[in-house]
């Protein structure tokens, strides 16, 4: 059974943005889409390790800051001819508040 | 029974007319007054005349031979005074009186005089007859001309006299040339082209007074104030029908003379042909539709039944090595579609306006050859969907068959030209093909071959095609990205054109196949939007890139770089004491002096960059934009401060610059350098704009580099004081922005219009004054420090959005 974690209101959270959680492994980027879709990825690209939080948000993908990896939010597979997958949690929106899903952010640490 | 017709006005309508009448075997007497002294001649040949291709004998019409064997009497130089329609007389000017059967206006048209002060003076003259003519051609090379005009009229006046020697410039209230005719870039090409037959062209000039001496006109005075000094002025500006006689005779008139279908007026016994007639809301100056209005009065005047019918006009303008045609409408439309063909080194342009595949408009320039076969098309309202990918080329490239582009290449000779800028036939891109080159990048390194302006780039990958056949793929005209098929060219002109200042309205009017673009054009529209529409559009953070949308460089881990600014590279204890402070207390791992001439703070980390602004902002530093597609450095020498070379201030004029410009939005980053002197220790030569302190002034040069590209700037503009230096600064950046692709650096774009037409821009003071006016409403928004701006407002979107780290500890 899951339990969700208050995180933000969803306006704390720019549209075509996104911002980080910090938790003891690392840090999970929150993405909200120009359609106010709210997805939850580890903010590392497959490829160097970027900060995918300070990518571009298009549609329902993210451009790598560093080196222009296409990742998409809603699978955390990357696009195009490269290759990788990046890890996604399970996020929600409801009455305007994101919520993260505790068990998979658990998993991630015995991960 | 003969009948008596009666012709008032001895022009090419009313001459034609005659001519089919004879023709036609009328049984005629005819009478015919002109208020000139003399008979039908072809007045548009009068610019031949003034410019002494032709002389006067040479474009007379109809002589006195011609007229005694049609039985026509001639009254010339008299008037008629008045017409007594019910009687069915004219009353001659000096009183006879004559009855008709038949009465025929010709009247013409009059010359606009604008009324402006000064408009009576001797030496004020219109463009309109024999007479004007004579009094232009008695002037020569000690004369100074003032033609108020860029129209057909005027700039034909001005041309004939130029021939003679004459001093003259043309006054153009519109923004280009022959702005009914002709489109910006053809008006372009023509006042270069006038400006080197040693005519001054100035336009968006508006005249505001005509100074006189002893009654007679010494000069033109502008509402700028600038004083234009003449012996004569010429007043150009247009015609208008001459319908007083006929009003006076109760016609029905409007603009002009009314008239049917079948050129008769109010009155059934009149008729009307030429400039003075208005027909279906319409009067006419071309000399096309009067001889088929001459024609139809003609027979209409015989009993058989003709209609005259409007028709699409042509315009030639008759100056010897200014070729120019203009047919058609050709403003920008939402239906509509252009097909465009440059060939800037041998200047010629074609632009073809089309409209579901039929062309209704056509502008040429430099080559008109083919310019009747397109104006047929265009009269016939011809459906060109079959032959519209080898269109432009003309009349020789369209075949039976299927139409392709390659076989009008396949067709040139081995001569045939491809790269006019650097002088590059056919046959040598083929040598160069046969030797080994199997792309565009391998015949532009070993023949040069559209390795300059790059318009000819198309044709070479054609002539690749046509000799490689199917090992070669044309590459398709590079999109801005997988979003959208138009290039960053047609967006651009789009954003102009169809107002678009926000990007939802250019992903609709440009059909946009994402929903909300992509990294790659995202950032360039932001960039187009805000270069465009300063006031209007709002900068959007979220298209921008990271370091944009952050003010800092993202490092490879993901930390940041902080870069202060040091105007001109000048900084102070102070300030280094902050920067010490800042780099302790953030635990800054590197410190480094950049070849901008400042101090870069590299590591600091996200969460930390507005609490380390705010240090750097409390000690008077602001944004350095090291991370911007913007104003970077001004890289600066000593100059006099301290040199005992140095021509001029060259620290100070650097800082000037940079505190102008800093804050501005650049198509790619844009640094600066100014030397005090050629030995150049700023590296100026090789900026992006680059400054050149000399004795008597200021070399300004654009378009160096030190990245990818080497290369060494090239001069634009030499200026005496540090003002203009400023200005010409400011105005050539404002261009930049208005003009290039994004993530052009100057050099790049110079490559694709050319230094010639930057210098032009430039050089031109009205211009210049226009762009450092736009360029200062764009820095009204941005010319601030994004630092303190975020530090106030946007502090908080820097911290983590939550911290787990101790609930999952627990």
């Amino acid at each position: 059974m899951s339990s969700w974690i208050d995180i933000a209101a969803l306006d704390d959270v720019p549209q075509r943005g996104a911002r980080l959680v910090k938790t003891v492994h690392g840090c999970v980027a929150i993405f909200r889409t120009g359609a106010d879709e709210v997805y939850a990825l580890d903010n590392a690209c497959p490829h160097k390790n970027g900060p995918l939080a300070e990518g571009i948000v298009h549609g329902a993908s993210v451009t790598c800051p560093l080196h222009n990896w296409v990742i998409s939010l809603e699978t955390g597979q990357v696009q195009g001819a490269d290759e990788g997958k990046v890890n996604t949690y399970p996020a929600r929106v409801e009455n305007g508040r994101i919520s993260l899903d505790a068990e998979f952010l658990r998993e991630r640490v015995v991960a | 029974m003969t009948q008596k017709f009666i012709v008032i006005g001895a022009g090419m309508a009313t001459g034609r007319a005659l001519e089919h009448l004879f023709d036609a075997g009328a049984d005629v007497e005819v009478t015919l007054f002109n208020a000139e002294p003399r008979g039908n001649y072809n007045r548009i040949m009068l610019s031949p005349v003034l410019s002494g291709d032709k002389s006067y004998g040479e474009i007379v019409t109809h002589d006195d031979a011609w007229y005694a064997t049609h039985n026509v009497t001639c009254r010339f130089g008299e008037r008629i005074a008045s017409i007594d329609r019910a009687a069915k007389t004219v009353t001659s000017q000096s009183g006879d009186v004559l009855p008709y059967d038949k009465l025929i206006f010709g009247t013409g048209s009059n010359p606009f005089i604008i009324p402006l002060p000064g408009h009576d003076l001797d030496g004020v003259i219109a463009y309109r007859d024999l007479e004007d003519t004579e009094k232009m051609m008695t002037l020569g090379a000690e004369h100074t001309v003032v033609v108020i005009g860029g129209g057909l009229l005027g700039l034909e006046a001005a041309a004939g006299m130029a021939a003679r020697g004459v001093d003259v410039t043309v006054v153009h209230i519109m923004g280009h040339l022959m702005e009914r005719q002709l489109d910006e870039t053809a008006g372009y090409l023509l006042r270069k082209a006038l400006t080197e037959k040693g005519i001054t062209v100035k336009c968006t000039a508006n005249s505001k007074e005509m100074l006189g001496e002893n009654g007679h006109v010494k000069a033109l005075l502008l509402d700028d104030g600038t004083e234009l000094p003449c012996d004569l002025l010429v007043m150009a500006v247009g015609i208008r029908p001459n319908v007083a006689l006929a009003a006076e005779a109760g016609l029905a008139v409007g603009r002009g003379i009314h008239v049917d279908d079948h050129m008769v007026t109010s009155d059934a016994d009149i008729l009307a042909v030429g400039e003075c007639v208005e027909h279906d809301g319409a009067i006419f100056g071309l000399v096309a539709p009067l001889y088929d209005q001459a024609k139809v009065a003609a027979q209409t005047l015989m009993g058989v039944e003709a209609t005259f019918v409007q028709k699409e006009l042509s315009t030639k303008l008759k100056v010897t090595g200014c070729d120019l045609f203009s047919a058609g409408d050709f403003a920008d439309g939402d239906s509509r579609e252009d097909i465009v063909f440059r060939d800037p080194a041998r200047g010629v342009y074609r632009r073809l306006v089309l409209e579901n595949n039929i062309i209704i408009g056509a502008v040429m320039y430099g080559d008109t050859a083919d310019s009747n076969w397109f104006f047929g098309l265009i009269r016939d309202k011809t459906n060109i969907a079959d032959m519209r990918e080898t269109l432009i080329f003309g009349p020789a490239y369209q075949g039976g068959g299927a139409l392709d582009p390659l076989l009008a290449v396949a067709a040139l000779p081995r001569d045939a030209e491809i790269c006019g800028c650097n002088g590059i036939c056919k046959g040598q891109i083929e040598d160069a093909i046969a030797a080994g080159a199997a792309d565009l990048g391998a015949v532009r390194r070993v023949t040069k071959a559209s390795g300059s302006c790059g318009t000819c780039t198309g044709l070479v990958e054609q002539v690749l095609a046509v000799t490689l056949g199917d090992d070669f793929v044309i590459p398709a005209a590079a999109s801005v990205c997988g979003c959208t098929g138009m290039t960053h060219e047609d967006v651009r002109r789009m954003i102009k054109s169809q107002k678009l200042t926000t990007m939802p309205a250019v992903w609709q009017a440009c059909g946009w196949k994402t929903s909300c673009g992509c990294h790659i054009c995202r950032p360039a529209l932001n960039f187009y939007l805000l270069a465009d529409w300063p006031l209007e559009y709002k900068d959007d953070p979220q298209s921008r890139f990271i370091n944009e949308r952050k003010h800092a460089n993202i490092q490879k881990d993901g930390t940041f770089s902080v870069v202060p600014r040091m105007w001109g590279g000048i900084t102070t204890p102070d300030e280094l004491r902050a920067i010490a402070d800042a780099a302790d207390k953030y635990m800054v791992p590197t410190v480094k002096v950049t070849g901008g001439q400042r101090i870069d703070l590299l590591g600091v980390k996200g969460e930390d960059l507005p609490a380390i602004w705010k240090d750097l902002n409390d000690a008077g530093m602001v944004s350095g934009h090291a991370y911007s597609k913007g104003l970077r450095t001004v890289k600066t020498c000593v100059g006099t401060d301290h040199c005992r070379f140095g021509t001029q201030d060259s620290t100070g004029l650097g800082i000037k610059l940079e505190k102008t410009l800093w804050g501005s939005w650049t198509p790619h980053k844009l640094k600066l350098g100014v030397s005090g002197c050629p030995r150049n220790c700023a590296e100026a030569t090789c900026k992006d704009i680059g400054i050149i302190c000399v004795d008597s002034g200021f070399q300004i040069s654009i378009g160096g580099a030190a990245g990818m590209d080497v290369r060494e700037t090239e001069l634009m503009l030499q200026v005496p004081t540090e003002d203009e230096a400023i200005a010409a600064i400011k105005a050539v950046t404002q261009l930049y922005r208005e003009n290039a692709k994004y993530l052009d650096r100057i050099y790049k774009w110079m490559a694709k219009v050319g230094l010639d037409w930057i210098t032009e821009q430039i050089e031109d003071l009205d211009n210049r004054t226009a762009l450092v006016d736009r360029f200062e409403v764009s820095q009204s928004i941005y010319r601030r420090d994004p630092w303190a701006d975020h530090v106030t407002t946007k502090a908080a979107t820097y911290a983590h959005l939550v911290d787990l780290t101790l609930e999952a500890a627990e």
